[in-house]
């Protein structure tokens, strides 16, 4: 312990409770008693499910022949305008010869009777979801899994010992693990006990490419068995990610393709694999934030495969105890985002249109592993907030599994299902269910929110800039040359300070959380402060000048930093 | 859905006061129904004289004190007591309640829950956060979701003479619509849906202000030109305050929104038209408050209106004037001077 900590006093504060990061012990013994290796295991005859049940779905929403010819002909139009315009990769080698039968299938329809164009247009369709439905399906296996978990450990600790213990033969010593950077609060206890007397779907926050890898490792330190994963298809291009992402139960979501038959087949696919019991997991933010925002708006389609499997569990288990989906949200609390100056732009770039002007100024890879090594090696720990579980209408569970209401009365999910007695299927209630799941998530995020000295540091010198400014819309402001500002520190510190209190009293309330390193001597936390915030970018979003005071080399990284807070109404103290 | 048709389970109705009892009867003709009084003594009047409020009662109709039974024995029920009450009805019924119920209130009006000490005018804003509609408060209370509202030109003593009439049941549920349309539809009767639940609330509690303007206008001695106007650019104004409150325009040009308006400033009955009509008499708000044996709605609503568009920076100038007229002295002529001098004439400006 000596050796480290003479290494870097402000890593003292950075560290939170150490003793909260223990290692948790696997809640299932071995492998082959995972949900997500059964379903690997069976994966024909999974994806032969997922292929008829969706199938059947379509045919529910286009009963008629003519809806359905018309969805397979944009389908197919569609598919054959992506292979021309934009294809990657992964895609399967006989992609444009599969859509032109298929398009060939179509124009036959009409020199067709009208039995025979139904039946033909079927069996089209049949073949169309059993294709998606094998894109989809993820493909876990047990031996590469083990394999990808160790190499991930084995090496990430070999670089925080050699970094840090500054020892001869350090780079093989395992003073140093993982959970020393990365901090796991909140309800690991309560997640625990849910994934064994449920099905868990996690639902984090979304800001970096890193987050999968980071989540996927969080479950692993948690003793979770693998969660299935629908992964963006655009990550399986990088050959690397896509042996790590094949290897953690990650099925595929391709964002190119807004068919209506590969909407419902990968929703199916999500359904039923809930169904069966697979823990999982989506960003239902959809993509990263670009804003830096906590996601205010979720993607809700896979939210509401939550929702019909737990109505489905119902109606086939009338009388019986059944299994009980829990959702729970988790943060991701970062002092630096890697992709930020990226994202931030895009974000500026959409909102103000012609407005703004974004300078190109691309990353190469290097930088990826440049970050890694000093993520490992500097100060700039990251958290994981886990929150307390929900049933799918957003109620708080108690330990048992049991849904809680505002009185802390024991409800029963089952009965939001119930009209007159009977468990029935309303596709609209239903969506308003998501609807009104999707508000509570974004509402829990905030609330489990951890707030760092650095997130604060960002928000307030945005704000005391903005204000100086009150004539500026965002895009002037973000304009002004980055010489001409600058923040008097002790009027800076008294801002802090009024903010800081504000964060206090919502913790209080219960309305958000944040690092133990935030309390303590005010100079001390802004340094520490201003020091981590965007730690790693080459222009700096704040940094202290010769006299003292704050200033920075980057507005606009700045402003994605510090929208992290905003929706806290922090703003009344700046 | 079509299996509630079936369904012969009572209907419940939460509150014995004129439209209670009126929307109870109503319910009667389709569905037995247990109505419910807070008041035991009136609970027995209505078992010994099978009637309420005037009204005789429908043999369908059962009243009751005990609110558990009725939770148990009715998955729908229509709660129909003032907003004053309200909060305090639903903490009381909420522990009774599961999930599969369903709720239809037909309360017009706001539920204002401010911080110890305050009132409306010393609270430096007022929010949505302090001011809530009924279907608010129901999901605050209770763990019922799936929730609806009537409202609509309902004057109480047309229902129950079954002069023709209508009403719209609003949810984002179809599923509730649905069983409301089923519920009270009769052919003296019509039903319409509408999903902006709290659209079609807000219009509800809103046009209370046009209200007391009409009754105003009535007392200064004008006629009906000086009424069309109040009424359509009322109309606008309710669309700029309900907007900011989180309505949706369509809720304001319905049966709930202009319907509603066009009926209660042509029912000089009302408590809300007479406070205006006494008010351009040059009577003092206290002097009319004190004859009255229920404060009129409007009252609380402009109180309410005029702090939330300070806040939201809306402009209400009718509410404004009247809020000037109630509580600061100024007489109904100078408020009317005022507006018909106000420079603004873009008639309509939000389609």
């Amino acid at each position: 312990m000596a050796s480290w900590a003479g290494y870097n006093s402000k890593m003292e504060i950075l560290d939170e409770k150490k003793n909260k990061n223990k290692k948790y012990k696997p809640i299932l013994d071995g492998i082959p008693d995972w949900p997500v290796y059964q379903l690997s295991k069976n994966r024909k005859e999974f994806v032969e499910e997922v292929a008829q049940k969706s199938f059947e779905r379509i045919k529910q929403l286009r009963p008629n022949a003519k809806q359905l010819i018309s969805d397979l002909e944009a389908t197919a139009y569609r598919e054959q305008n992506r292979i021309k315009r934009n294809r990657w990769r992964v895609d399967p080698k006989d992609d444009s010869k599969f859509w032109s039968n298929i398009k060939n299938a179509l124009v036959e329809l009409g020199s067709k009777t009208t039995e025979e164009i139904s039946a033909s247009a079927d069996s089209i369709l049949e073949q169309i979801v059993m294709r998606y439905a094998n894109e989809i399906a993820g493909n876990f296996k047990p031996n590469s899994y083990r394999v990808t978990r160790e190499l991930i450990k084995f090496w990430f600790q070999r670089l925080l010992n050699g970094a840090r213990v500054k020892k001869f033969g350090a780079f093989f010593r395992n003073q140093y693990t993982l959970r020393d950077k990365i901090q796991i609060v909140g309800k690991v206890k309560m997640l625990r006990k849910l994934a064994k007397e449920g099905t868990v779907v996690m639902v984090p926050t979304h800001f970096s490419n890193l987050d999968s890898i980071l989540i996927g490792w969080v479950i692993h330190s948690c003793g979770l068995p693998a969660f299935i994963y629908g992964a963006g298809l655009n990550l399986f291009n990088i050959k690397i990610l896509a042996y790590f992402m094949n290897s953690l139960g990650a099925y595929k979501v391709d964002r190119r393709k807004k068919n209506l038959p590969y909407l419902e087949t990968l929703k199916m696919y999500s359904n039923l694999a809930i169904q069966k019991g697979a823990h999982s997991l989506f960003f239902p933010g959809g993509t990263r934030s670009r804003s830096g925002l906590i996601e205010k708006q979720l993607k809700l389609g896979l939210l509401s495969t939550a929702i019909e499997a737990q109505r489905n569990l119902y109606l086939e288990n009338p009388a019986g105890p059944v299994r009980k989906i829990f959702i729970v949200p988790v943060t991701l609390n970062y002092n630096f985002v890697l992709e930020a100056p990226d994202l931030i732009e895009d974000y500026l770039h959409a909102k103000g249109q012609d407005k703004y002007f974004p300078e190109q100024d691309k990353y190469g890879s290097m930088q990826l592993i440049r970050f890694l090594f000093k993520f490992f090696t500097k100060g700039s720990n990251i958290s994981v907030s886990i929150g307390t579980g929900l049933d799918v209408l957003g109620n708080y569970i108690d330990e048992a599994g049991n849904s809680i209401d505002n009185q802390g009365r024991i409800i029963d999910t089952k009965d939001y299902f119930i009209s007159n007695d009977h468990v029935t299927t309303d596709k609209q209630r239903e969506d308003e269910y998501t609807r009104m799941l999707s508000l509570r998530i974004v509402k829990e995020y905030h609330r489990i929110n951890r707030v760092f000295a650095s997130h604060l540091a960002a928000f307030v010198a945005f704000e005391m800039w903005q204000k100086k400014f009150p004539m500026l819309d965002l895009f002037s402001l973000l304009r002004i040359p980055e010489e001409d500002l600058e923040l008097d520190y002790v009027e800076f510190k008294e801002t802090f300070k009024r903010a800081r209190k504000k964060i206090y009293e919502l913790k209080a309330a219960g309305n958000v959380r944040h690092a133990t390193h935030l309390k303590g001597n005010p100079d001390e936390v802004i340094k520490l402060g201003v020091e981590n915030v965007g730690i790693f970018h080459l222009k700096r979003p704040l940094l202290f000048n010769k006299k003292g005071n704050i200033i920075t080399r980057d507005l606009t990284v700045l402003y994605y930093y510090h929208n992290r807070l905003v929706g806290y109404d922090l703003d009344c103290c700046i | 859905m079509t299996s509630t048709a079936a369904s012969d389970k009572p209907v419940g109705v939460i509150g014995a006061g004129n439209f209670g009892t009126v929307i109870a009867n109503i319910l009667a003709i389709n569905r037995k129904v247990i109505l419910y009084a807070r008041n035991e003594q009136m609970v027995a009047d209505m078992h010994a004289n099978r009637e309420s409020k005037g009204y005789a009662l429908h043999r369908n109709v059962e009243p009751t004190h005990n609110m558990a039974v009725l939770a148990s024995q009715c998955d729908v029920i229509f709660p129909m007591v003032p907003s004053a009450h309200f909060r305090a009805m639903m903490k009381q019924l909420s522990q009774h309640l599961h999930p599969y119920h369903i709720l239809i209130h037909g309360t017009k009006g706001f539920d204002i829950t401010l911080p110890e000490g305050q009132t409306i005018e010393s609270i430096s804003k007022l929010t949505r956060e302090h001011v809530k509609t009924m279907s608010e408060v129901i999901q605050e209370e209770s763990v019922v979701v799936r929730v609806g509202c009537l409202a609509g030109p309902n004057l109480a003593k047309e229902l129950a003479q079954r002069q023709p009439g209508a009403t719209v049941v609003a949810s984002h549920f179809n599923e509730v619509k649905q069983l409301g349309k089923k519920l009270l539809r009769n052919d003296r009767f019509q039903v319409y849906e509408n999903d902006d639940i709290v659209g079609v609330e807000i219009a509800g509690v809103l046009k209370n202000i046009i209200a007391i303007a009409s009754g105003a206008l009535s007392g200064l001695g004008y006629g009906e030109n000086a009424k069309g106007l109040l009424i359509s650019r009322g109309a606008v104004e309710m669309v700029y305050l309900g907007r900011a409150l989180g309505g949706d325009l369509k809720a304001f040009l319905g049966v709930a929104g202009i319907g509603d308006l066009v009926t209660t400033c042509n029912s000089p009955m009302s408590r809300n038209f007479t406070v205006g009509y006494r008010l351009a008499k040059g009577e003092k708000l206290a002097n009319i408050l004190a004859d009255m044996s229920e404060i009129a709605e409007g009252i609380n609503t402009v109180r309410i209106a005029k702090k939330c568009a300070d806040h939201y920076k809306v402009r209400a100038l009718i509410t404004d004037r009247l809020y000037k007229v109630l509580f600061e002295g100024m007489t109904v002529e100078e408020a009317l001077e005022f507006l018909m001098r106000y420079p603004l004439n873009v008639d309509i400006d939000f389609l």
